[in-house]
């Protein structure tokens, strides 16, 4: 049992941090620009295609800093001369252009790196079990994620809290018209921003790519429990999507080992549940085949009870 | 008035060009390839059109069927929806086409068999026969049997035994582990395997029997922990697609010791998504794979899927995969050629009861359920280069070994199916 809880721990870990990555570029783009961005997942699946290409040719070291640098860079592209020109049209014409770019960049995969998942293995260096937890292997590669995804949870931080360029942005995230009157320019913040979260992103699809599969559909795969992320940690909250971004990596990771239904529930009670009729794979299911919807079954209660999220500050 | 007069001649016209059927080109008889083209298994859908693209080229370039006539492969997407699988059905038919094809997913096939049931008994004169080589649900070779369905793919009991039958020859396996996705299929593989293994190796424990939502799950490493904690020797797992690499990468991330025993393990994307974590671990059952002709000594085999590999696997990374869509195809031209006619119903009486030589033995398509019954391989991941392993897939520096082979008639499985035949 103490096995289990300790590799569940730190698996949960592992994905929550992947899930942060992702989810605070997205959360500061909400909250800044006011923008839902459908394309993020696509920002990231780019982020590990490159990657992949990039490290066939000069390694995975130089790939890890140059994939993400492309990501991000495209990334303030698209803000620079798509969603700019669109600001003044309201937030449904910059929700649509970014569902349209959805899938511009899926079919743009499909086209130049096939349908199938392409061979993005492990590096070799990085490829031995690090250490040994109660009989099972733990691998270096799994610690090396976490190691990247806390040092950018650091980086991020300070670049927030210490830095000229951070200030602007945690002002802008609660006030934004107020930043605007002060007479910052902020369309070189929101491409910033944009062009920042973006990178994120893209190294998270760097590191996400290997761990995962790098295929067409990853970014349909992963984009919805960003967003289930963002809702839940509060929309515009980077300490919210830190949290959410832990919890629901956990709530998936440990539902898996509970096997426990309806009816087991109930017994606890002394009732016993006739499970027939129609409903009867209601009382059956058991928690551990139902771990990945938890997620969004989560997102649900949270928007019925407490919409603002875990830790967001604004209603809408 | 006028008006009310030019628009029933403009409705006139419509009618007319409706109903007017396009000639269909005598000297080709077309197959309709029924299956998703865009969307999630659009890669799936692509690789098994060019395996039909490549053996209508070859049949074509030795003289075609019924001396002379080429056989033409026309691609239809059913977006993988049974409800869109109907609609192309219909457009294939007012085009003119008599034969189809499908495999995957068992609810498009469905649909299709009882559509084309009903189809063929309200138009005689236009019926139409279906290939299926990879809907594998039993039942449709059994209590929904139709004369006009013929399966090339060993069904899920067949791969269930061949793979049990392989375990129970291992006595070092003492605990099962079952895991697969929460859908019909999956189920039906839990079934079957803890049955099969209850009557073929009473003493195995099964220690977990787990599912998971389809296409749902990221990071499969907490269900390896539980598998680790099982002590199990050996997975069963009918994953297939993300669900089947994932499962397989947060294995070896663990060092879980135990053996998947996969159906899909072997192909499009798999290999290239698992790759080294793979290499004696993930072990597959299948009718044919590329290092046969190798280990058969067999140049003509290999030469086979050579050409194929230059004209469509895209430098190696789709190489050929369906060795049964060779055989579809081979039994088809014969078909055709030993009933005189590309007529559905012809075609059908023809197939039915025919053998086949394949390179590795003689196939059958058992006349009672319409059946294939081929030999069977359980196969092993291993490093190109090792032995026999001469060729590797989708690029990966990883190929298969040979470990069992099951002959057809072991692979042989009772029918119920009452089969209700038109008039000759």
């Amino acid at each position: 049992m103490l096995e289990y809880v300790l590799f569940s721990l730190l698996n949960s870990l592992v994905l929550g941090m992947l899930l942060f990555m992702l989810s605070s570029g997205l959360t500061l783009i909400f909250s800044m620009m006011g923008v839902l961005n459908f394309a993020h997942a696509s920002f990231y699946m780019l982020g590990a295609y490159f990657g992949y290409q990039i490290s066939t040719w000069v390694g995975f070291w130089p790939a890890l800093v140059i994939a993400p640098l492309l990501v991000g860079g495209l990334g303030a592209l698209v803000e620079r001369y798509g969603l700019r020109s669109l600001h003044k049209y309201g937030h449904v014409a910059e929700l649509l252009f970014t569902v349209g770019l959805f899938y511009i960049i899926e079919e743009s995969v499909n086209l130049i790196w096939g349908r199938n998942a392409v061979m993005y293995p492990i590096p070799k260096i990085l490829d031995f079990p690090v250490f040994k937890l109660l009989g099972a292997d733990v691998s270096a590669y799994r610690m090396f994620m976490l190691l990247i995804s806390m040092g950018m949870f650091v980086g991020l931080y300070l670049v927030l809290t210490r830095t000229r360029i951070g200030l602007i942005i945690q002002a802008a995230l609660t006030h934004p018209e107020g930043v605007n009157a002060l007479g910052h320019n902020v369309p070189a913040v929101f491409m910033l921003v944009f062009g920042g979260g973006s990178a994120l992103a893209g190294l998270a699809g760097v590191i996400g790519g290997i761990f995962l599969i790098t295929e067409p559909a990853m970014a349909a795969t992963l984009g919805p429990i960003v967003f289930v992320v963002i809702v839940v940690g509060g929309m515009g909250s980077l300490t919210g999507a830190f949290v959410a971004s832990l919890l629901l990596a956990a709530i998936q990771t440990f539902a898996v080992g509970i096997e426990y239904s309806l009816t087991d529930l109930f017994a606890l009670f002394g009732w016993r549940v006739d499970a027939t009729g129609f409903f009867r794979d209601i009382w059956r299911i058991q928690l551990s085949h139902t771990g990945p919807i938890l997620p969004y079954l989560f997102m649900v209660l949270m928007l019925m009870f407490r919409p603002k999220g875990l830790m967001g500050k604004r209603e809408s | 008035m006028k008006r009310k007069l030019l628009l029933s001649m403009l409705m006139g016209i419509a009618l007319l060009t409706m109903i007017v059927v396009p000639a269909v080109a005598q000297d080709t008889i077309k197959i309709a390839f029924v299956e998703g083209m865009s969307g999630p298994f659009a890669g799936v859908g692509d690789a098994g059109y060019k395996h039909y693209q490549y053996m209508a080229d070859l049949i074509n370039a030795r003289g075609g069927v019924l001396g002379g006539k080429k056989l033409e492969i026309v691609p239809f997407d059913t977006k993988s929806s049974p409800k869109e699988a109907l609609i192309v059905l219909k457009a294939a038919i007012d085009q003119g086409i008599r034969i189809i094809t499908q495999g995957n997913a068992s609810s498009v096939a469905g649909a299709l068999i009882e559509a084309l049931n009903k189809h063929n008994e309200r138009n005689p004169d236009q019926q139409v026969i279906y290939l299926n080589y990879a809907a594998i649900t039993p039942a449709f070779t059994n209590e929904l049997c139709s004369f006009w369905h013929f399966r090339f793919d060993a069904h899920v009991d067949m791969k269930i035994a061949a793979i049990t039958d392989y375990i129970k020859t291992r006595p070092e396996i003492t605990k099962v582990y079952l895991c697969n996705q929460d859908y019909v299929f999956g189920h039906a593989v839990s079934d079957t395997a803890k049955q099969m293994l209850a009557e073929k190796r009473p003493d195995i424990q099964i220690v977990g029997d787990t599912f998971t939502p389809l296409g749902k799950v990221k990071d499969f490493s907490p269900y390896v922990s539980k598998i680790q904690a099982s002590g199990a020797q050996a997975v069963i797992t009918g994953n297939w697609g993300a669900d089947m690499s994932l499962l397989v990468k947060a294995a070896k991330d663990a060092g879980l010791g135990a053996q998947f025993y996969t159906f899909y393990g072997s192909g499009l994307g798999a290999p290239a998504a698992i790759a080294d974590a793979g290499i004696g671990k993930v072990i597959s059952v299948i009718e044919w794979h590329f290092n046969l002709a190798v280990e058969d000594n067999k140049p003509e085999d290999e030469k086979f899927f050579l050409g194929y590999h230059e004209k469509y696997s895209d430098g190696g990374k789709s190489p050929f995969y369906y060795g049964r869509i060779r055989t579809t195809m081979e039994m088809l031209a014969a078909a055709i050629d030993k009933a005189g006619s590309a007529k559905a119903k012809d075609i059908a009486y023809a197939l039915e009861g025919m053998e086949y030589d394949t390179p590795y033995g003689k196939v059958l398509m058992r006349a009672e359920d319409h059946q294939l019954i081929q030999p069977l391989y359980l196969m092993v991941y291993a490093k190109k280069g090792e032995g026999t392993v001469k060729y590797d897939s989708e690029n990966s520096g990883v190929g298969f070994k040979t470990i069992g082979r099951i002959e057809a008639e072991n692979t042989a499985m009772p029918t119920t199916c009452q089969m209700q035949r038109p008039a000759k």
